[in-house]
């Protein structure tokens, strides 16, 4: 799978007289036309596709947003809404830049726990996976500097308290805030560099999301069976057979995008947030995005001091302590098996983990006072759990189903024995063509 | 194991069920209430809802009305400007004419003072107090919320599991709701027992506390309308929310006739991309 010869051939003098200088279109023609795929991908591995163009349209909504947009906390709110009202389809382009954002973190959830359904962090695409990882850290980054730019109260009061979670880091923590504020509290110089940092970050998004291609050409896609590519009938070629798929994926995924900005704009946000900021007035519930819940319940589940780090530093460390979890998946997982479909044991638990991330999100919305603090300590522990415990016992413990000895073998056995007809839609992902 | 495994979580739901039972149970009562708003916002049939919808124009009209007549005393509405009115139905002339009703502040001119005119199309409603401090000064304390984006900014959380048949039902109207509850709740006695702290106001449908600083604002016969619509507070009622929702989201029929149109592209688009996807990987084995 590794760059094999490339069978790029010019078929005209100029094609010829290019790639002698500059092999930019045999670099795409390798990469996107011959790159071999493995023949069983799933629907679950079309979200790469599904995020690159999220991130493009991300930056070119994003961008022309910014032409109308104003960074001084005196203007800001009423540029975004001169965006919503003069500007001709201004409200289509905020609005598909703010779902926008939501269906970013859709896709990449789907993505990143496709990865961990699949094992597709083990030997050799650790690094693919960390600089995925480092992806979504870009992307929460942006994500949260993009919800202050509108100044509204949740923009507001959601900066005060998640740039208030660094003064819990000892001797340096205060300064750290002071940096990321430029003052002592949220403030129009906030908000100016938030802004700079919210354009400047997708792009070294992008420049990651190069470095996440490249890896996954030197080291192949994995694919459901979790078993290397073996032999050139493993594979199809990536067009027309992965782009065609691909193309379909990103079409369903848009229609759902699509449902969403056109009719129900607002679903994903809080209305507070159509509040001009306030300093002076604290909303009843501060909560962030949707897509930081989970985390934001991690870090208010620490409601008890341990030892000398107090409960406060304790829920941040938890906090940054649960996407950490993620780095470092591929040395916590002793498995010699890749893909959940032949791990009985490691399926159950990443069910469980799934529903409890979902339990955690419903936690993180909620106020953090009586059986809410329990239940997001339990969630907690066992989020903890799987990634620290059930990861590397179960690696140890686990009896694997029979593996087949190929893929082509797998597809075969599958083809054979299957219901023959492909009702694919709702089929299992796991046999979904 | 497997059983073990089963029991523990079926005791984990029945916990986390009981426990948030217990929750919504613990400490509320009649007279002091702890979770708000005490009653759910009623829904209505606002004709801007579902995928179709559009306003009634003839509602907006009423609901302006209601605006100017009643809501403009004490709140702002600095968003909306008079040439917007158009979306009403209004022609330039009539939207001439009722700019022009309003003074405004303009300048400096020439010789550098400020002067007042009449409004032009092209001026926003202008504010009922000159800043927020005198607002806050003359309604008790609290200053009235500027009226431009009120249908946007409040709602009322839906708590699961409704917010998932939100998705289905294309629930989007928690704001109109919100506010033609609260509109209409200022009638309902609080219950015995209940402390209404002085100088405010009962209303079971308010969204953090048992009582606001407005009085009730509406009554029967105060707005009389030109178009026979019956002048209760419940008419009146439901046409300044629908009102406050096209200030608030004046693109709303533009959005939804671009999302059909949109949504019929991809179906087809979809439709056509999966059986090309069919027939490229009919004869690979996958």
């Amino acid at each position: 799978m590794s760059e094999g010869h490339s069978t790029y051939t010019p078929k005209t003098g100029v094609g010829r007289w290019f790639d002698a200088r500059l092999p930019l279109p045999r670099l795409v023609y390798d990469s996107f036309i011959a790159y071999p795929v493995p023949r069983n991908l799933n629907y679950a591995w079309t979200f790469g596709g599904i995020l690159s163009i999220m991130l493009v349209a991300q930056i070119l909504t994003g961008i022309v947003l910014a032409m109308h947009y104003t960074s001084d906390t005196n203007l800001a709110f009423n540029s975004v809404e001169k965006i919503m009202r003069d500007v001709n389809d201004g409200w289509m382009l905020r609005y598909l830049h703010s779902n926008g954002a939501s269906f970013f973190f859709i896709a990449v959830y789907v993505h990143i726990f496709r990865g961990l359904y699949y094992g597709s962090y083990k030997a050799p695409r650790e690094l693919l996976w960390i600089l995925g990882c480092i992806i979504y850290l870009l992307m929460m980054a942006t994500g949260f500097m993009g919800y202050v730019l509108p100044w509204g109260q949740m923009s507001f009061w959601g900066a005060t308290v998640i740039t208030g979670f660094f003064t819990a880091i000892p001797l340096v923590g205060d300064w750290i805030q002071q940096l990321l504020l430029g003052g002592f509290a949220v403030d129009n110089p906030t908000l100016n560099r938030f802004f700079a940092l919210h354009y400047l970050l997708p792009f070294m998004i992008a420049g990651v999301v190069v470095l996440h291609i490249w890896a996954l050409h030197v080291v192949g896609q994995s694919n459901p069976t979790g078993i290397e590519v073996k032999s050139k009938t493993d594979t199809v070629a990536f067009t027309p057979y992965a782009t065609i798929k691909d193309a379909l994926g990103m079409i369903v995924f848009l229609l759902f995008f699509a449902y969403f900005v056109f009719y129900m704009p607002n679903y994903l946000g809080h209305p507070d947030n159509y509040t001009i900021a306030n300093p002076l007035k604290t909303p009843a519930h501060i909560v962030p995005e949707w897509y930081f819940l989970p985390f934001y319940a991690i870090l208010r589940a620490i409601t008890f001091n341990i030892g000398p780090i107090n409960s406060k530093l304790g829920g941040v460390l938890a906090m940054f302590g649960a996407i950490a979890m993620l780095f470092i998946v591929p040395w916590l997982d002793t498995s010699k098996v890749r893909s959940a479909v032949y791990r009985p044991w490691y399926k159950l638990f990443f069910w469980l983990f799934a529903a409890n991330c979902i339990m955690l999100g419903w936690l993180g919305s909620r106020p953090a006072e009586g059986s809410y603090v329990v239940m997001a300590q339990l969630c907690t522990l066992f989020y903890f759990a799987f990634f620290l415990i059930v990861l590397p016992v179960l690696g140890l413990i686990e009896t694997p189903r029979r593996l087949p000895n190929s893929i082509t073998e797998a597809v075969l056995e599958k083809n054979k024995g299957g219901s023959g007809h492909p009702a694919g839609a709702t089929a299992s992902p796991e046999t979904k063509g | 194991m497997k059983k073990i495994l089963t029991l523990l979580a079926a005791a984990g739901v029945v916990f986390a069920g009981a426990a948030a039972f217990a929750q919504e149970e613990g400490g509320h009562s009649e007279a002091n209430p702890t979770h708000f708003p005490i009653h759910e916002p009623k829904q209505s049939n606002w004709s801007f809802a579902g995928p179709f919808g559009t306003y009634d124009k003839a509602q907006l009209q009423r609901g302006l009305k209601v605006y100017k007549e009643v809501c403009s005393a004490c709140h702002s509405m600095n968003l909306v400007a008079f040439r917007t009115l158009e979306d009403l139905g209004y022609s330039e002339a009539q939207i001439k004419a009722l700019a022009a009703e309003y003074t405004v502040q303009d300048g400096p001119n020439d010789a550098g003072d400020m002067f007042e005119r009449p409004g032009i199309p092209s001026d926003h409603f202008p504010a009922p107090f000159p800043n927020e401090a005198a607002a806050a000064a003359s309604n008790g304390g609290a200053a009235p919320p500027d009226m431009s984006l009120l249908a946007k900014a409040r709602g009322v959380e839906r708590g699961f599991p409704q917010f998932i048949f939100d998705i289905f039902t294309q629930y989007a109207e928690g704001g109109p709701d919100y506010i033609h509850s609260l509109l209409t709740g200022f009638d309902e006695k609080p219950p015995e027992g209940m402390k209404i702290p002085e100088g405010t106001h009962y209303n079971p449908y308010f969204v953090s506390g048992v009582s606001l600083k407005m009085a009730k604002p509406l009554s029967d016969g105060q707005v009389t309308y030109d178009d026979g619509a019956p002048a209760t507070v419940e008419q009146y009622s439901q046409d300044v929310s629908a009102f406050l929702m096209w200030a608030a989201e004046p693109h709303l029929e533009d959005r939804k006739k671009t999302g059909f149109r949109v949504i019929i592209f991809l179906l087809l688009f979809s439709v056509l991309m999966y059986f090309t996807k069919r027939k490229v990987w009919a004869n690979v084995a996958h």
